[in-house]
Order: structure tokens, then C-alpha cells, then sequence
């Protein structure tokens, strides 16, 4: 195959057995995959396939189904290793997402450590998934927060990076992407102050990892966080990314099976990591499910994957802002993600929304779990366009479509 | 479906809300929003003989939510607090008279739920002073 070559996106949705559905008489046009993707055959046959010839429960039993489920649940785990560089797999703690990986280093890592006058910066457009763990850090230690601002394009004010990342800041926990705005942060310039200050660095990857090469060693980072469900895994599954020493300086969150390495009566030792940290049964379908996603992905190449969005997310953007009143928050698509969010003038985002998934396409509105980033742009909620590797300017042109049928609804 | 939803009394109401503004010497005045989409209501309502005697309403928000607060100002005219109270999803729906989609019945319901809870908080403050 030609590396140079453009990802078949026309070809690429025959894999994904959805999205030969139709809603309310119409072909699916699925742009809500900031929120989740949609799962390929090969996923859905990997957890399938699971059930019906490996079940069983894993690192306890000798028997050829518990070995065989446990094989395969630790070559899951070499997958999603790989597929962000990471040292080693041992470095990838399972969690059911984003949201789970953060609360843990939330509460394995900063709880024990920060104390009063710590700072942990973040920024004005975080998820509420990387703003709430902290704000329990903060409560319970004394630490406070420091959001790096952004400017009115979207952006992040760099300029204001050396009074915000400062002697007392232990941690910096930063989106990787947007959600809400797609801007992609420029990480490097981040770590290099982070390290210049003896800080740690978070990324938070949930719109990141499934959409662009993400490799941990070349960023220097000490923490990645993402979701296995927008990347065409399973729900309930997603990772932990640590450098292995802090991921072993860390308190275990959760206590209970497979996480000890031995157990009396009055108290208990714990097992290295990762197990240290997935106590009880894990989601070991979902995390067969998320290293079948991840084979995926590499074979079609996370570098053209990128490129796929990029050239959608120009597409899309120039036909959006052709949209007559249309307001579209964020920086110009160069800087950012497969993410647009917007508003019509005349029409509430739950409105469009409601009459757009009418003709066919799904997008999302609402706050996008950022409430902040929406009282900073002075508006309750946005509608939101987002899009992955099956998506074709055709969807772009559907959803253009749609926009102006829901106009005229409002606008007879 | 969806489309039926937003039927042209609808989009009347939404347009040209019933009611609208507040009231100098309301019993209750009170306010809330959905915190899943900021849709946002505020009610200005006064009581003679344990009845809505008059009311008003502000908000912003979606078609569907702001309709349903105008259609309510007029449904629950003349009601007393304990037929208010009583009112429940069927209720609202039977006025609007439209399709909503199982997403958007918190849309729907948020006037309701508002003067709902206006009313509580009178009740609770009566008791208290008693």
C-alpha cells in the first residue's frame, strides 16, 4: 500500500456495521464522535468471539479458558502500550475511561503528595473530567488551581505560561485536544516549562489519542489519560498511561482482589503495578474489544488518520462559516482538531440538533461537559459537529443540508 | 417525529411567549435552571385563596422549553397549589400536544418543575414561620 495515500473513508464505513443504519428514514450520518465512535465488524467479533469461546476470569484460575482470557487480556494491554509508545506494558493501567484514569492519578498521586500552597494548573477549556478531580485534590489538601486563559481565538496565552507554571506548581493537567474548541495544545512549549519548575505534566488525550499520533516519549509527559470508546473500542474501556516509577510511588485507589500480594486478617501489601491498580474483575471483554480497536487504527496508520481529519475539519470549517449568522468558536482549523462547535442565530442548539438528527445527522448540544468554557464565551450551550476516519465530505454536505432545513424551520 | 415537534403554535409560543415579565407584588418569585443544557426559567406567580391568581415567566432557552413555560402561564390560571402541585409529564404533554422525544421531556417539563418548586419553597417557608 502506497504510505502516501489518503484513508478511503467511503471504504473505511463498510467496516462499521451501524452505519448502515438509517434514522427516521434517513442514511446515518454519525458526527458525534467526539462524544464516542462507532465500533468496526472486527471489534464487535473480537468481544463476540470472546464470549463465546474464552470467557473467564483472569491472573486467578489454571484452566485453559482462564489462561487464554488472561493471554489475551495482557496482549491487549501490550497493544495500547505500543500504540502510544509507551516504556513498556506495565506502564497501562485499564480504566473504564478517561474520566477513571484521571481520578486516579487524582487521588493515587496528588491526594498523598500536595499540600497547602501547591499549585496545579489547568486550563480555561478543560472537561469537567479534568477540572472536578482537582477540585477535590484542592479541597482536600489546600492546593489551589491556575488556569492558563485563552484568547479570543482559541488559543492558549503563552505569554502567561511563566507566572501560571511557577515554583509552587506541582502538577500541570492539560486537555491534549478540545472538546469543545478542537484546539490541539502546543505541548512541548507546556513541558518545557512544567520540567523548568519540577512540575508533572497530565494530558488529558480523550480527543487526542483516537485522532492523532500520540507517542509519550517524545512528549516527555508523566501522565496521559484517554478513552477506549472514541477510539473505536468498547464503552467502559480506556487507559491509564504512567512512567512506571510514578505509577509505583502511587497509593492503590481501589481495594480488593488481584490487587494484593497478601492478605491477613489486619492488613494487606500490594501487588506492582498495574495490578496494584485494578482491583476486582477487570473489563477484560472491553479490553480485548479496545486492543482489536487499536490494530485497527494502526493498520489504516494513525499518521494518515490525522491527515483524513485534517483535510474533513478544512472541508468542513470553509462550508460552516459559508453558513449565513453562523458563529463557530475556536481557532482556524489548522490548530485543531476533527471538532466545530457553533450556533445558529435564530435557532437553540437543542432545536438544531433535534431537527438535524430529523434528516439523518447526529450531532451534539449542550455544554459538552464544559460549563466554564461556556460562561467564558458567554453562551449556555453550542451545537457540535465531530468527526473520525469514516466520515466523507458527503457527511460534511449532509450536514450543511440539514443546518438549512432547520433554518427554515424557524425561519419560514 | 422531531420535525412534528415543532409544530407552528409551538414555534408561537416559543416566538411570542404568553405572559411574559414578572410581577411587582408577586408571593412567589422563583428561578432555576436545567443543568444539563442551561435552559433557565423564572417565575413571578400571586396567590388569592390558595389559588394561582396570576403569573409570569421569564426564560432562554430552547423552543421546546420556553413554549411549554407560555402554554403553562395559561393552563394553570385559576388552579390551586395542590392541583399544581399534581400536575405531572402527561399532563404537560397533553398541552403541548406534539411528539416529545424521550431526550427532551426535561425540556418540556422545566416551567413546570420551576413553579413546582416555587411553590414548595413558599410552603416551607409558611411552616416555618408558623
Amino acid at each position: 500500500m502506497d504510505a502516501q495515500a489518503a484513508l478511503d473513508a467511503r471504504r473505511i464505513k463498510e467496516d462499521f456495521p451501524i452505519l448502515a443504519r438509517h434514522v427516521h428514514g434517513k442514511p446515518l450520518v454519525y458526527l458525534d464522535n467526539a462524544a464516542t465512535s462507532q465500533k468496526p465488524e472486527s471489534v464487535i467479533r473480537a468481544i463476540d468471539n470472546y464470549y463465546r469461546m474464552h470467557n473467564s476470569n483472569v491472573h486467578r484460575s489454571v484452566h485453559l479458558l482462564a489462561e487464554e482470557s488472561s493471554v489475551a487480556y495482557e496482549e491487549a494491554r501490550a497493544k495500547v502500550a505500543r500504540f502510544v509508545n509507551a516504556r513498556r506494558s506495565e506502564e497501562i493501567v485499564f480504566t473504564k475511561g478517561t474520566t477513571e484514569a484521571i481520578n486516579l492519578v487524582a487521588r493515587g498521586w496528588a491526594m498523598p503528595r500536595l499540600q497547602p500552597g501547591d499549585e496545579i494548573v489547568v486550563t480555561e477549556i478543560e472537561h469537567h473530567s479534568n477540572l472536578v478531580p482537582w477540585h477535590m485534590v484542592a479541597k482536600a489538601t489546600g492546593a489551589r488551581l491556575r488556569p492558563i486563559p485563552f484568547d479570543h481565538q482559541g488559543l492558549p496565552q503563552m505569554d502567561k505560561l511563566p507566572e501560571i507554571i511557577n515554583p509552587r506548581t506541582r502538577l500541570v493537567a492539560v486537555t491534549h485536544a478540545s472538546n469543545v474548541l478542537g484546539t490541539v495544545m502546543p505541548v512541548a512549549e507546556i513541558v518545557a516549562a512544567a520540567k523548568a519548575q519540577g512540575a508533572l505534566v497530565l494530558l488529558d488525550g480523550a480527543q487526542s489519542v483516537p485522532h492523532l499520533p500520540v507517542d509519550v516519549q517524545a512528549l516527555d509527559i508523566d501522565f496521559l489519560a484517554f478513552s477506549g470508546h472514541k477510539m473505536l473500542g468498547p464503552t467502559a474501556s480506556g487507559a491509564l498511561w504512567a512512567r512506571y516509577e510514578l505509577l509505583e510511588e502511587m497509593e492503590p485507589v481501589d481495594g480488593g482482589g488481584s490487587m494484593i500480594r497478601r492478605v491477613t486478617l489486619t492488613e494487606s501489601t500490594y501487588m506492582d503495578p498495574p495490578a496494584r491498580f485494578e482491583a476486582g474483575t477487570p473489563p477484560i471483554a472491553q479490553a480485548i474489544g479496545l486492543g482489536a480497536a487499536v490494530d485497527y487504527l494502526t493498520s489504516l496508520g494513525m499518521d494518515k488518520v490525522a491527515r483524513h481529519e485534517q483535510e474533513l475539519t478544512r472541508l468542513a470549517y470553509e462550508r460552516l462559516a459559508a453558513v449565513e449568522g453562523i458563529t463557530l468558536y475556536g481557532p482556524p482549523p489548522e490548530h485543531r482538531v476533527g471538532v466545530i462547535s457553533f450556533n445558529l442565530p435564530e435557532v437553540h442548539p437543542h432545536d438544531l440538533a433535534s431537527l438535524v438528527d430529523q434528516e439523518g445527522v447526529a450531532i451534539r448540544a449542550g455544554h459538552h461537559c464544559c460549563m466554564p468554557l461556556h460562561d467564558k464565551l458567554g453562551v449556555a450551550a453550542t451545537a457540535r459537529a465531530s468527526f473520525y476516519i469514516y466520515n466523507t465530505p458527503e457527511d460534511v454536505d449532509a450536514l450543511i443540508n440539514a443546518l438549512q432545513a432547520a433554518r427554515k424551520v424557524f425561519r419560514p | 417525529m422531531s420535525a412534528e415537534m415543532y409544530k407552528e403554535y409551538i414555534l408561537q409560543h416559543y416566538r411570542r411567549p404568553r405572559n411574559h415579565g414578572t410581577l411587582e407584588d408577586a408571593d412567589i418569585i422563583h428561578e432555576d435552571d436545567n443543568p444539563l443544557c442551561g435552559d433557565r426559567v423564572r417565575v413571578a406567580v400571586k396567590i388569592e385563596d390558595d389559588r394561582i391568581a396570576d403569573i409570569r415567566f421569564q426564560g432562554k432557552g430552547c423552543a421546546i422549553s420556553q413554549a411549554s413555560a407560555s402554554i403553562m402561564t395559561d393552563k394553570v390560571k385559576g388552579k390551586t397549589l395542590d392541583e399544581v402541585k399534581a400536575i405531572d409529564t402527561e399532563e404537560v404533554l397533553g398541552w403541548l400536544r406534539i411528539p416529545v422525544s424521550p431526550m427532551r421531556v426535561k425540556c418540556a417539563m422545566l416551567g413546570v418543575k420551576v413553579l413546582q418548586a416555587g411553590i414548595h419553597q413558599l410552603e416551607r417557608e409558611q411552616a416555618e414561620s408558623n
